[in-house]
C-alpha cells in the first residue's frame, strides 16, 4: 500500500480537495436556490443530526450498547454551549475583511448571485462559538464517563438502555427547573436570545471531521476491540479485551458527539425550548440508525439525510391536510425495512473512503503457503461421532 | 511426574479450587447449592501436555471458567507462574498469558477471519485511541505490522486463502481453526482447549492432534486439553486428571489412568467393570 505523503487524519489531499469542491457546490450553486426554511432543514440541520446518528452509530451499530440517553447528552451540550454564546458573543468581535469576488455573468447560471465573499467572518465570534462547541461537548462527555463507567455500562444491554432512557428523562426535567439555578434559561418557556451562529460552514466542518475521526477508529485497533464487544462479549474478554474499557470509550466518544451536535442546534435556530429535549425525540436518532443499518456510516448518512428531507418534504409532497400522516408514514417505513432487510438500507456495504482498507495478502506469505500445520479434516461440518 | 516437575517451572498451580452454585454464604461456608467443582487440584510444568477428562457435567469446563475468570472463584488459590489470579478481571489474565478456545466455537461471527485474529493481538498493538484517530506514520507502521503478524499467524492454519471471509460462513472445522490461531495471536504461554475434537470425526480428531502437538511445539506452549472422549486424550497427554462430580477421581499416564478402576465406573457406570 503505497499514500501519498500529504495526507491529513490518514485521507489524502485529494479527498480533502473532494470535500471542499461539495462544500463550495452546495454553498454556492444549491443552497442559493433555496428559501432560507429549506436550506436549514435540508441541509445544515441533517449535518447535526448525522452527528448525533454517528455517535450513537458508534455506541449502539459497533458497540452493541443500546443508549437512549444521547438525546439528554445533545441537551446538555445545547444548553452549555448557548450559555457560553449568551454571554460572550457580543463582547468579543473581531471581524476579518474577506475577499468578494464578482461573478461573471456567464457563471451567473450555476452561482445565482451577483457577488461571493470568501474569508468573510468575525473570528472572534467564531472563537467563541468554538470554544462553546467543545465546552458543551466535553461536558457531556465528562457526564457520560461519570454515569456511564460507575452506573451504566455495569448494566446489561437491555438494562442499560432503560437506565439511558432515564437519564434523558433526568436532564428534561433538570432543563425545565433550571431557572432557578441559572436564570438565563428560563426554564420552561425556553431560552431565548442565543446568537443564530450556526451556518452551513459549521456544521459541514464538524460532519466531515466526525465521518473522518468516527472511521478511523472503526478500521483501527480500537476499533475492532469496540466491535468485538458487540459480537462476542466472552470472547472478547478471553482475548485479552477490557470490555468495560471499550464500552465506556465508546459511549464517551458517541456522547461528545451528541454534545457537540447540540451546541450546532442551540446556535441554528437561536431558541431552545425544553419540550424538543423530551424523551419521545430520542428515539430519532435511533429510527435513523436502524434503518440505515446498524453499525453501517454509508447508512447512517444516507438515512439522515432521507430522513431530514423527507420529514419536510412530505409537507410539500402529501396532499393539503395529511401533513400528520407523515408519523404514520415513518414508522410504515420503518416496518418496511424490518420485514424486507433486517439488516437495515445499507446493510454491510460501506461505500467510497468509509470502505474497510483492504490488507491484500502479502507475496511471500503466498509463496510460502505449504502444507505446514496438519489440516483438520476436509473442512465439511460433520455430525458429531457417540462416545 | 515427579521427575519432570523438578526440572521445569510450575506454569499453573491449582490448590482448593471450589465452586458454589446457588448456595447460601453462611458462618460456617456454604450451605447447599451445588458444587460444580470441590477442592479440584492441578499443577501444570512448563511445556506439558495435559488433559482434564471426565464425563459430562463432571465440571471440567468450570475449571476453565474460573481459570480465566469469567465466573467468580468460591475458594482456593491459583497462580500462574506463581503469581496470583483470582480476583483478577478477565482480559488482565489474557494479557498475563493464558490463552482459550471455547467447546461451542465463539469467534466474532460477523467479522471477517483477518478480523477475528487481529482483535487477539489488539493488547499488544501498540497504539492507543488517538493514534487510531489521527492515523498518523504510527499508527501505519503499527496496523501493517500486526496485520503481517495476523497474517503469517493465518498462513501457518493455511487459513491465509479465507483471510476476506465471514467467519460464520467457514465450515466447521475451519472455525475451529480460525479459533485456535486466534487464541495463539493472544500470545499466550499457557493455551486451553476446551474440547477442540467435538463435533470431528476421527479423521479430523487425529489431524486435530498433530495440529495440537505442532503449535505445543511450534510456539513453545503449556497445553491444558479438556476433552469427554478418552481416545483422543489418551493419544496426545502425557498426564491426565480425571474428574467427575467436581472432584479428581484419578490422575497419571494414559495407560494407569485407563485401567484405573474408579476412571471405568465414572465412565461405564459399575457394570462397566464386567465388561
Amino acid at each position: 500500500m503505497t499514500k501519498s505523503r500529504l495526507r491529513f487524519l490518514g485521507q489524502s489531499w485529494l479527498f480533502w480537495l473532494a470535500v471542499c469542491m461539495v462544500f463550495l457546490v452546495v454553498q454556492w450553486v444549491m443552497m442559493p436556490r433555496m428559501t432560507e426554511f429549506r436550506r436549514t432543514a435540508w441541509i445544515v440541520f441533517p449535518c447535526i443530526m448525522a452527528i448525533i446518528c454517528l455517535g450513537l452509530n458508534l455506541i449502539y451499530g459497533f458497540n452493541g450498547q443500546f443508549s437512549l440517553g444521547q438525546w439528554g447528552f445533545y441537551a446538555i451540550g445545547a444548553y452549555t454551549a448557548a450559555l457560553i454564546t449568551y454571554h460572550w458573543a457580543e463582547r468579543i468581535s473581531y471581524p476579518v475583511q474577506g475577499i468578494i469576488l464578482r461573478v461573471p455573468p456567464l457563471l451567473q447560471k450555476l452561482i445565482p448571485m451577483a457577488e461571493i465573499t470568501l474569508f468573510h467572518f468575525d473570528a472572534g465570534k467564531s472563537l467563541v462559538l468554538f470554544i462553546a462547541l467543545l465546552a458543551g461537548a466535553v461536558l457531556a462527555a465528562v457526564v457520560s464517563l461519570g454515569f456511564g463507567y460507575i452506573v451504566l455500562l455495569r448494566l446489561g444491554s437491555d438494562y442499560f438502555g432503560i437506565a439511558t432512557l432515564g437519564f434523558t428523562v433526568i436532564v428534561q426535567v433538570l432543563i425545565i427547573n433550571s431557572d432557578q439555578v441559572i436564570p438565563e434559561t428560563k426554564g420552561a418557556r425556553g431560552m431565548v436570545g442565543i446568537p443564530q451562529m450556526t451556518s452551513f460552514f459549521w456544521a459541514f466542518l464538524f460532519l466531515i471531521l466526525t465521518i473522518v475521526i468516527i472511521r478511523n477508529i472503526i478500521y483501527s485497533s480500537v476499533g475492532r476491540a469496540i466491535i468485538s464487544v458487540r459480537e462476542d462479549e466472552v470472547a472478547a474478554q478471553a482475548m485479552g479485551i477490557d470490555v468495560l474499557k471499550y464500552k465506556t470509550v465508546s459511549f464517551v466518544i458517541g456522547s461528545f458527539l451528541a454534545g457537540l451536535a447540540g451546541g450546532l442546534y442551540a446556535h441554528l435556530y437561536a431558541f431552545l425550548s425544553p419540550g424538543y429535549f423530551s424523551f419521545v425525540r430520542s428515539f430519532d436518532p435511533l429510527i435513523i440508525i436502524v434503518f440505515g443499518g446498524l453499525g453501517n456510516m454509508t447508512g447512517t448518512l444516507i438515512a439522515t439525510f432521507l430522513w431530514a428531507i423527507s420529514l419536510e418534504g412530505m409537507r410539500i409532497w402529501l396532499p393539503q391536510g395529511f401533513e400528520a400522516w407523515r408519523f404514520v408514514v415513518y414508522p410504515i417505513a420503518l416496518l418496511l425495512i424490518m420485514l424486507l432487510r433486517q439488516e437495515g438500507l445499507m446493510g454491510r456495504v460501506e461505500l467510497g473512503f468509509l470502505r474497510a482498507p483492504k490488507w491484500p495478502v502479502p507475496k511471500t506469505l503466498l509463496r510460502e503457503m505449504k502444507p505446514q500445520a496438519a489440516p483438520v479434516g476436509a473442512g465439511n461440518p460433520q455430525p458429531a461421532e457417540d462416545k | 511426574m515427579t521427575a519432570s516437575m523438578d526440572e521445569r517451572p510450575v506454569v499453573l498451580d491449582i490448590k482448593g479450587l471450589s465452586k458454589n452454585f446457588g448456595g447460601r454464604l453462611t458462618a460456617s461456608g456454604y450451605e447447599g447449592g451445588l458444587w460444580a467443582v470441590r477442592d479440584f487440584d492441578l499443577t501444570v510444568c512448563e511445556g506439558e501436555l495435559v488433559g482434564l477428562i471426565g464425563p459430562n457435567g463432571a465440571g471440567k469446563t468450570t475449571v476453565f471458567n474460573m481459570i480465566n475468570a469469567l465466573i467468580p472463584v468460591t475458594s482456593g488459590q491459583i497462580t500462574f507462574y506463581g503469581k496470583n489470579l483470582v480476583g483478577l478481571p478477565p482480559h488482565a489474565i489474557t494479557q498475563a498469558g493464558i490463552g482459550r478456545t471455547f467447546q461451542n466455537i465463539r469467534l466474532f461471527p460477523r467479522l471477517t477471519v483477518l478480523d477475528n485474529v487481529r482483535i487477539a493481538y489488539h493488547p499488544h498493538a501498540g497504539y492507543g485511541l488517538f493514534h487510531a484517530m489521527v492515523q498518523n506514520g504510527l499508527f501505519e507502521q503499527r496496523e501493517r505490522e500486526l496485520t503481517e503478524k495476523a497474517q503469517e499467524l493465518l498462513a501457518l492454519f493455511n487459513l491465509l486463502d479465507r483471510q476476506d471471509e465471514i467467519a460464520s460462513n467457514l465450515p466447521y472445522g475451519e472455525q475451529r481453526r480460525v479459533e485456535i490461531a486466534r487464541a495463539l495471536a493472544a500470545q499466550p504461554k499457557l493455551l486451553l482447549l476446551d474440547e477442540p475434537a467435538a463435533g470431528m470425526n476421527p479423521r479430523e480428531v487425529h489431524g486435530l492432534m498433530d495440529l495440537i502437538h505442532f503449535i505445543r511445539d511450534k510456539f513453545k506452549l503449556t497445553i491444558v486439553l479438556i476433552e469427554h472422549q478418552m481416545r483422543v486424550v489418551m493419544g496426545i497427554c502425557e498426564w491426565i486428571t480425571v474428574m467427575d462430580f467436581g472432584q479428581v477421581i484419578a490422575r497419571g499416564t494414559a495407560d494407569e489412568v485407563s485401567n484405573n478402576p474408579r476412571v471405568i465406573e465414572a465412565y461405564l457406570g459399575k457394570a462397566g467393570r464386567r465388561v
